[in-house]
C-alpha cells in the first residue's frame, strides 16, 4: 500500500524545470477576470533562472492574483504559465505545483500555531509527502542537520522547541520563508515580506533574500519601497492588470508612465 | 529509556487504568455471590461496558474534531451502522428459537410476510463476515462521504451540517420496515453469541472484558497515529490547511483518512454495545446523540485523547444519575454542563490539571526569582 501511494509522488519529485534557456517561469498572455472585473489582463513575464525580482503595484493591481495563477490557486481564463520551457503549470494543481520546486510565502504569516518550531520544519521538508509514508516516518540524522541548518539560516536556534504560536510577528515571518527552504524549491515566491517588520528585523529580511537569490529564484511582492530598493536588481511595475514597465530601480522611478501612476500617488500622500 | 515513556505518554496510564478495572469486575462479579459488600452486580458490569463503548466512540469524534478540525455531527450514523452488522449477526444466531419459529429469518421478516432474506443479509449468520462489515460499512461511507465533501473543499459549519443530514436521512431510512431492518423496532430478544448465552455472567464479563481491550487497542491506535508524522500532518490541516497544500500535502486526502479510521472505530463501538444493551434500533442515528458525542468530547478535552474517554464517561455516569432522579431535567443539565465546561476549563477537563500544574510553577518560578 505504502508503495502504491508512494511511487506517483516520487515521479512528480523527479519533474526538473528546464531552464537550458536561463529562465524559470514563463507566463504568457494570462487574464483571470471575476464577474467581469479583470484581475490580470494578458500579463506576460519571464522570471531568469536565479534572479531576484521585485513585483510593484498599487493595490487591485493584480500582484496576488498573479501568485494564485502560479501556485495553482486560480486557473487563469487564457494564458500560458510553464515552469522552465516544459513543465505545464496550468494542470497541475497546488500540492503539485508545490512538490515540483515552487514555494510561496503567504502576505499574512502562516505557520502552524500549535507545532513546534522544529514540527513547522519537519512538515515542510521535502520528500514523500504520501500518508503511509509519513505514518512511519522515522527522521534521518540528514534531515535532522537540514533542519538544524535552516534554523541557522532564519535566526531561530534557540526557539527551536517553541510553539510555533508563541513566535513574535517577525519571527513568524521567518520560520515561514524557512519553510519553504526546506522545501528546497527552484522558485520562491514571496508575498511582502516586511510587512509589519522593525527596521532591523526588515534589514535582516534583506539580507536573507538577497543570500537565497543564485541558488534559487525569488520574486517579492512588497508595498514598502524603501525596501524594494534596497533588495531589487530588476523590479516590474503591475498596473490594471498588466505589467507597466520593467527594468532596474533607476529606470523605473524615472519612467514617466510609472511616476503618474504609482510612484506619484506615493509622493503625494 | 526517559525518551521511552515521553514517547508513550499517557499510554500506560489508561491501559492500565482499563486492566485493572477489568480484572476489579469481573473478579467481584464472579467470586463474591451476591448480597456480600464486594459483590459487582451484572447490572453494573453491563453499564460499565455501555461506558467504554461510548468511551470509544468519543476517541472518535476526538480524533477528527480535535485533531483535524472536523466537527463531524453525525459519528452516532457510523455507530449505529456498525451496531447493525452486529445485530444482524445476533438475528440469525436466534434461529428457530424466535416468535414464529421460522429458522431461517427473522420474526419482523416473517410478520412482514417476506419468504426470503434480502440480498443484504447474505452471509450476516456467518461471525467473521459480519465483523468485517461492523468496520466495512461505516468506512465505506466514511469514504464515499469524506471524498465527496473533502474534494469539493467544503469544511466548517457547511460540513457539519451535512453530517447531520447524512445521520437523520439513515434514521428516516432505517425506520422504514421495508429496509429489511426491524423499522422502528429494530433489531433485539437477542439470544446468544458465538454460541454462549447473552443472559449468562460469564458472557457479560467476557464482553465487558472484550469492550475495554478494543478500548485499549483503539487508544493505542489512536496515540500511534497523533504522534507520528502523519498526526502532524493533520493537526496542521486543522490549523492551516492552505499551509498544507503549498508545502506539497494533499489534505482532502488526509481529511478522507482520518475520517475512514475513525468512522470503523465508531463501527466497532457500535458493535460492542449492541450485544450488551440487548437492542439496536433507528434512534441510534438521530441527530441529538450525534451532538452528544461532540458534548462528551468538549467537556473531556478535544485534542486529548485520554480527555475524549474521561468525558464519555464522565457525562454517560452523570445521565444516568440523573435521568433516574429528574428525567425531564437532564438535557437542561446536559447544556449546564457543557456551558460551565466551557467557559471555566476551555481545554476541558483535561486540560485542567496541567493549567494547574502549570500555574504552580510559575508561582515557583516567581519566588525564585523573588
Amino acid at each position: 500500500m505504502s508503495r502504491e501511494a508512494g511511487s506517483p509522488l516520487l515521479e512528480e519529485e523527479n519533474i526538473k524545470p528546464d531552464t537550458r534557456h536561463g529562465v524559470i517561469l514563463y507566463v504568457e498572455d494570462v487574464s483571470v477576470s471575476f464577474d467581469g472585473f479583470k484581475a490580470l489582463n494578458d500579463l506576460s513575464l519571464y522570471i531568469n533562472d536565479g534572479e531576484l525580482r521585485c513585483l510593484i503595484g498599487a493595490n487591485g493591481a493584480g500582484k496576488t492574483t498573479l501568485m494564485d495563477v502560479i501556485t495553482g490557486k486560480t486557473r487563469p481564463d487564457v494564458g500560458k504559465v510553464s515552469f522552465g520551457q516544459q513543465v505545464n503549470l496550468l494542470e497541475m494543481d497546488e500540492a503539485q505545483i508545490a512538490r515540483a520546486g515552487i514555494g510561496r510565502k503567504f502576505q499574512k504569516p502562516t505557520v502552524f500555531e500549535n507545532l513546534t518550531v522544529f514540527e513547522n520544519l519537519e512538515l515542510s521538508l521535502h520528500g514523500d509527502k504520501g500518508i503511509w509514508a509519513n505514518l512511519f516516518h522515522k527522521l534521518s540524522g540528514e534531515q535532522s542537520d537540514e533542519i538544524a541548518q535552516i534554523l541557522h539560516t532564519i535566526g531561530l536556534v534557540g526557539e527551536c522547541n517553541m510553539q510555533a504560536g508563541a513566535l513574535s510577528h517577525g519571527q513568524k515571518q521567518w520560520l515561514e520563508i524557512g519553510m519553504l527552504l526546506a522545501a528546497k524549491p527552484r522558485l520562491l515566491l514571496v508575498d511582502e515580506p516586511v510587512a509589519g517588520m522593525t527596521a532591523q528585523e526588515t534589514e535582516r529580511t534583506a539580507e536573507l533574500l538577497t543570500s537565497l537569490a543564485g541558488d534559487h529564484s525569488v520574486v517579492v511582492v512588497e508595498h514598502d519601497m524603501a525596501f524594494v530598493r534596497s533588495i531589487a536588481r530588476k523590479v516590474t511595475v503591475l498596473h490594471q492588470g498588466s505589467v507597466l514597465a520593467e527594468g532596474s530601480m533607476s529606470e523605473i522611478q524615472s519612467n514617466p508612465e510609472v511616476v503618474r501612476v504609482y510612484l506619484g500617488e506615493e509622493t503625494g500622500e | 529509556m526517559a525518551d521511552l515513556f515521553k514517547k508513550l505518554g499517557s499510554l500506560p496510564v489508561v491501559v492500565g487504568c482499563l486492566f485493572i478495572t477489568t480484572l476489579y469486575v469481573s473478579v467481584c462479579n464472579l467470586a463474591f455471590p451476591e448480597g456480600s459488600a464486594l459483590h459487582v452486580s451484572t447490572y453494573t458490569v453491563t453499564l460499565f461496558g455501555k461506558y467504554l463503548c461510548y468511551a470509544l466512540l468519543a476517541l472518535a469524534v476526538d480524533l477528527v474534531w480535535g485533531y483535524c478540525g472536523i466537527l463531524s455531527l453525525g459519528h452516532g450514523a457510523f455507530f449505529a451502522l456498525g451496531g447493525y452488522a452486529m445485530g444482524m449477526y445476533l438475528m440469525r444466531q436466534i434461529g428457530d428459537r424466535g416468535v414464529y419459529g421460522n429458522p431461517e429469518l427473522p420474526d419482523f421478516m416473517v410478520f412482514l410476510n417476506w419468504d426470503a432474506l434480502p440480498w443484504y443479509w447474505a452471509g450476516s449468520d456467518s461471525f467473521i463476515w459480519m465483523m468485517v462489515m461492523v468496520v466495512a460499512a461505516p468506512g465505506l461511507l466514511a469514504y464515499i462521504f469524506g471524498t465527496m465533501a473533502f474534494r469539493s473543499r467544503v469544511s466548517g459549519v457547511y460540513l457539519s451540517i451535512m453530517t447531520q443530514a447524512v445521520t437523520y436521512a439513515l434514521m428516516l431510512a432505517f425506520f422504514r420496515n421495508e429496509m429489511g431492518f426491524g423499522g422502528n423496532n429494530g433489531l433485539t430478544d437477542f439470544k446468544d453469541i458465538l454460541g454462549f448465552s447473552l443472559q449468562s455472567d460469564t458472557t457479560r464479563i467476557a464482553l465487558f472484558a472484550t469492550t475495554a481491550t478494543f478500548l485499549a487497542i483503539g487508544f493505542a491506535v489512536c496515540h500511534f497515529i497523533v504522534n507520528s508524522k502523519m498526526g502532524r500532518v493533520v493537526t496542521a490541516i486543522r490549523d492551516s490547511e492552505n499551509r498544507v497544500r503549498f508545502i506539497g500535502y494533499k489534505p482532502e486526502n488526509y481529511k478522507v483518512w482520518i475520517f475512514v479510521v475513525s468512522a470503523m472505530l465508531a463501527g466497532i463501538a457500535g458493535a460492542l454495545y449492541v450485544p450488551q444493551v440487548g437492542i439496536i434500533n433507528p434512534g441510534e442515528f438521530s441527530p441529538l446523540s450525534s451532538i452528544e458525542m461532540v458534548v462528551w468530547v468538549a467537556i473531556g478535552g478535544r485534542g486529548s485523547l485520554y480527555g475524549a474517554i474521561i468525558g464519555a464517561i464522565v457525562v454517560s455516569y452523570a445521565k444516568t444519575r440523573f435521568t433516574a432522579i429528574m428525567p425531564e431535567a437532564w438535557l437542561y443539565a446536559l447544556g449546564g454542563l457543557f456551558v460551565l465546561v466551557t467557559l471555566l476549563l476551555p481545554k476541558g477537563i483535561a486540560g485542567f490539571f496541567p493549567a494547574i500544574a502549570a500555574r504552580f510553577n510559575q508561582k515557583k518560578l516567581a519566588e525564585v526569582k523573588s
